[in-house]
């Protein structure tokens, strides 16, 4: 049951629109900051399947730039 | 029960966020979360805190640990720490994971007939211990070794040495540090007669600029860089990163000039060159702190068998190596480095800049050098021109890569030519050691044996029968290791492992003696900075796991050692430190005492009336300096430091046509040097999960490789298959390909050269001629 958190760096001027993206995510907890363009990505998914699959989808949103893992943990 | 696990994850997340948290401040300092967010953040459940050092790099960030019910559960930085004030990189967070890795080894194991049989500890060392003495018996002192490691805690390093040295007789000890560490230590000895850098990270609060040799610091200092970055948004400081091939480090940094393999010599002359031709020498700095000295050259580079080379200093004077320097115009060095003329005269004003504060950073580019020593003393060079050394923001400064490269390896003395305080050559030094270990100072040789490379060349060759390695992988880590493999699974060889989990070296191993980890027993470590780090044993080893010191104490007493060895198996850390802070007593290396590092995070040596010193040789912080000038540089006699001449010369292999690339290996940010801990982190193993071969894009099109398409690299000694890593990571000049080498499955260590440099003995492994076929 991986939990893990990234950082989320939007392409320029799209920081809003990445925070928005990234809320549609049951699985995700977006701690946005207030004065920098930059997000904290927290993921609690089941398995490492959904945890791939969660990876994948992030990546897809046209309005990240970078996603960097910072860490992760693994409750089983 | 399920709340217990709600909780428990509902801490986990939060745990996962403070971490983020910190890395988003190292890159964003002043960097805000909604207020409700972090308050929620700082709940940090029912844990126990404890203090240590990290396990893994050099920088020796201050950690703390949570444990719950005997477990390590959580590690956060250390907001007390000097060094890295709160902030941990991406090993440091998950480093106790591998702890309970499913095949970690709580069992001793004794091959029989080919298999391992698991038996008690006791009779473990008791094999080990008779092995030893009838191999001594049989075939002499010299035909035993033990091969420890910049990991080693320091008194494991200690009994090591006073096991070895002291009770046994040989100096058949070395470390992995000679790996990585021992140009810069042959540097510091040649310039300054005394090792380790005069100065401290604070220096990163005072610099106006920072360049880093060859060192990719973003990835293996990831802290100390993330300081510089602060200082870059407070300041306004400039990094500038001089380098063979495009890192993350040279992307964050303000310029990246980048230099062909080896030429670093040339460069370093010609900074030389253009200071004294411009006029920028501070002329009295020079004429009353420095010398100027030349040695031998054309060296060769020790790939052979027993070679040797002693060094044959000759004093000359200021105008014979101004002479000496006309080879190294700007215009000539930049025809063989590729640096422009421009950047070369650039990096000289910077350092010739008086009113620019400047540090030079560098670790495995420089040391892991056929020439290293050279290219150590050619960077003190230009510190010593210029006068800026031994102050607050100016200073050469040689990171180490392990967590206790310093405190054990070169303080403790774990090399062959090494004792506690000073080396065997020299007949007082012994004395003082045999003194203090109370054995009879002729049992301990003055002559040195075998450095790393050496000792397993005698392994295979047979002149070493018996070999016990502590806390390091020789079978991932040494160059051109297929060779060594080979020796060790020989007949009459008896190999010992003492280690965590099985490795390629266990692999081999006759006994497997399973150890503690670094939070299961009292330690110390000491950092790049001449920091002394304690910690306190958090929770017990699994199984029969002991601690590596008490290991080689239960063998000596075995062997008939004991009376040296009265230690306490609940306390012998703590008896040992006491005990090997006598070597170092005076001002110039007097470690803090224990109840002090019990204390706060650490002290740097020397540490003097209750104060630590954070800038030697200079009279205004370094209580040592008794000459009465501003600066003493007392390693030496005279109390000078010496300017080397030292020339520009090629490396032992470059490409040809038969090989046309080059080959430069190194790490990467998500794994700790041969991955045997880190990859047992599922979190850092499947960021990072395999090696890869990095190309240039040209390079990549020219041989059809795409990315991910498997490539053979092959030297005139090995090959291994890696997939390709084009415009991903990092980018090789063409004609350059890069591999780390934390991948026990692609073994580039069987395609490296074990040439070195013949002052340090330290091998090169980032540069060897190969060839690249698309598989």
């Amino acid at each position: 049951m991986p939990i893990k958190s990234y950082l989320a760096h939007p392409h320029d001027g799209r920081y809003k629109e990445l925070l928005s993206e990234l809320s549609k995510f049951t699985t995700c907890d977006v701690i946005p900051s207030e004065n920098e363009e930059l997000a904290i990505v927290v993921t609690d998914t089941k398995d490492d399947f959904e945890d791939k699959n969660l990876q994948v989808e992030i990546n897809s949103i046209k309005s990240l730039k970078m996603l960097s893992m910072v860490s992760g943990f693994e409750t089983e | 029960m399920s709340k217990k696990i709600t909780s428990r994850r509902d801490f986990l997340k939060k745990m996962a966020a403070a971490s983020a948290m910190t890395a988003a401040a190292s890159l964003f300092p002043g960097i805000m979360f909604a207020e409700e967010q972090i308050r929620n953040i700082k709940t940090s459940g029912n844990l126990k805190w404890t203090k240590a050092p990290c396990r893994f790099c050099g920088v020796g960030c201050g950690v703390l640990v949570g444990t719950e019910n005997e477990k390590a559960v959580a590690v956060k930085g250390d907001p007390n720490s000097p060094v890295n004030k709160g902030l941990c990189c991406v090993k440091g967070y998950h480093q106790t994971i591998c702890m309970y890795a499913k095949d970690r080894l709580t069992k001793p194991l004794v091959k029989k007939n080919g298999k391992y049989v698991e038996t008690s500890m006791e009779e473990a060392l008791d094999l080990v211990a008779s092995k030893m003495k009838e191999t001594i018996e049989k075939h002499g002192k010299d035909s035993v070794a033990m091969y420890t490691s910049g990991q080693s805690t320091i008194p494991e390093g200690y009994v090591a040495s006073k096991f070895m040295k002291g009770a046994i007789g040989t100096n058949n000890l070395d470390c992995n540090a000679r790996l990585c560490m021992a140009s810069a230590v042959a540097g510091f000895l040649t310039t300054f007669g005394a090792d380790e850098p005069m100065g401290c990270y604070e220096d990163i609060d005072h610099a106006d600029v920072f360049i880093t040799w060859g060192n990719n610091m973003a990835e293996m200092h990831p802290v100390l860089f993330s300081r510089m970055l602060d200082q870059r948004l407070k300041r306004g400081v400039k990094i500038i990163d001089f380098a063979t091939r495009t890192t993350r480090s040279s992307m964050a940094s303000d310029k990246s000039i980048l230099f062909e393999p080896q030429t670093d010599l040339a460069v370093a002359n010609a900074i030389a060159y253009e200071i004294i031709n411009n006029g920028w020498m501070n002329k009295d700095f020079v004429n009353e702190h420095c010398n100027f000295s030349k040695g031998l050259t054309n060296m060769g580079y020790g790939t052979e068998d027993n070679y040797k080379f002693k060094d044959e200093p000759t004093k000359i004077n200021l105008e014979e190596y101004k002479d000496f320097l006309n080879d190294y115009t700007p215009e000539k060095v930049s025809k063989i480095s590729g640096v422009s003329v421009k950047d070369i005269k650039y990096l000289a004003n910077i350092y010739g800049d008086p009113n620019k504060k400047v540090v030079s950073y560098w670790c495995m580019g420089m040391n892991q050098h056929t020439r290293g020593t050279w290219i150590n003393n050619l960077v003190y060079n230009i510190h010593l021109l210029t006068g800026k050394i031994s102050q607050p923001g100016n200073g050469p400064f040689s990171l180490t890569g392990q967590p206790s490269a310093c405190g054990t390896a070169r303080e403790v003395g774990t090399f062959t030519h090494k004792l506690p305080h000073g080396v065997v050559m020299n007949e007082k030094h012994r004395e003082h050691a045999a003194k203090i270990w109370k054995v009879p100072v002729e049992r301990i040789p003055a002559k040195p044996t075998y450095h790393a490379t050496e000792m397993f060349r005698a392994l295979d060759r047979g002149d070493i029968k018996f070999i016990w390695t502590q806390v390091t992988n020789p079978l991932v880590s040494l160059p051109n290791v297929s060779r060594f493999t080979n020796g060790a699974k020989k007949d009459d060889r008896f190999i010992v492992v003492s280690d965590v989990f099985p490795t390629p070296t266990s692999d081999v191993a006759d006994v497997i003696l399973p150890a503690a980890w670094h939070i299961e027993k009292n330690g110390l470590y000491g950092n790049s900075e001449r920091r002394t780090q304690y910690w306190e044993k958090m929770v017990e080893p699994p199984g029969e796991a002991m601690a590596d010191a008490w290991q080689t104490v239960e063998v000596a007493r075995r062997m008939g050692y004991g009376d040296l060895f009265p230690y306490s198996k609940e306390n012998h850390e703590d008896e040992i430190y006491n005990e090997y802070r006598l070597h170092h007593e005076g001002k110039k290396h007097n470690m803090a005492p224990l109840e002090v590092l019990k204390e706060q995070s650490g002290a740097m040596w020397p540490y003097v009336d209750g104060k630590e010193t954070k800038w030697r040789f200079n009279a205004k912080y370094d209580p040592a300096c008794d000459n009465g000038k501003e600066f003493h540089f007392y390693g030496k006699k005279d109390g000078r430091a010496i300017i080397w001449q030292r020339p520009y010369e090629p490396a032992a292999e470059s490409p040809d046509n038969d090989y046309p690339f080059w080959l430069n290996t190194g790490r990467v940010i998500e794994h700790w040097h041969t991955g045997s801990m880190t990859r047992r982190i599922p979190v850092l193993h499947q960021a990072m999960p395999h090696a890869y071969v990095e190309l240039h894009p040209d390079d990549a099109e020219n041989y059809g490789i795409s990315n991910g398409q498997k490539v053979k690299v092959i030297s005139r000694r090995g090959t291994t298959v890696l997939p390709a890593s084009i415009n991903e990571r990092g980018l090789p000049t063409k004609g350059q390909v890069f591999v780390p080498f934390f991948d026990e499955n692609m073994m580039i260590n069987d395609v490296t050269l074990d040439a070195f440099c013949p002052i340090s003995k330290e091998p090169d492994y980032k540069k060897c001629a190969v060839k690249i076929e698309k598989v």
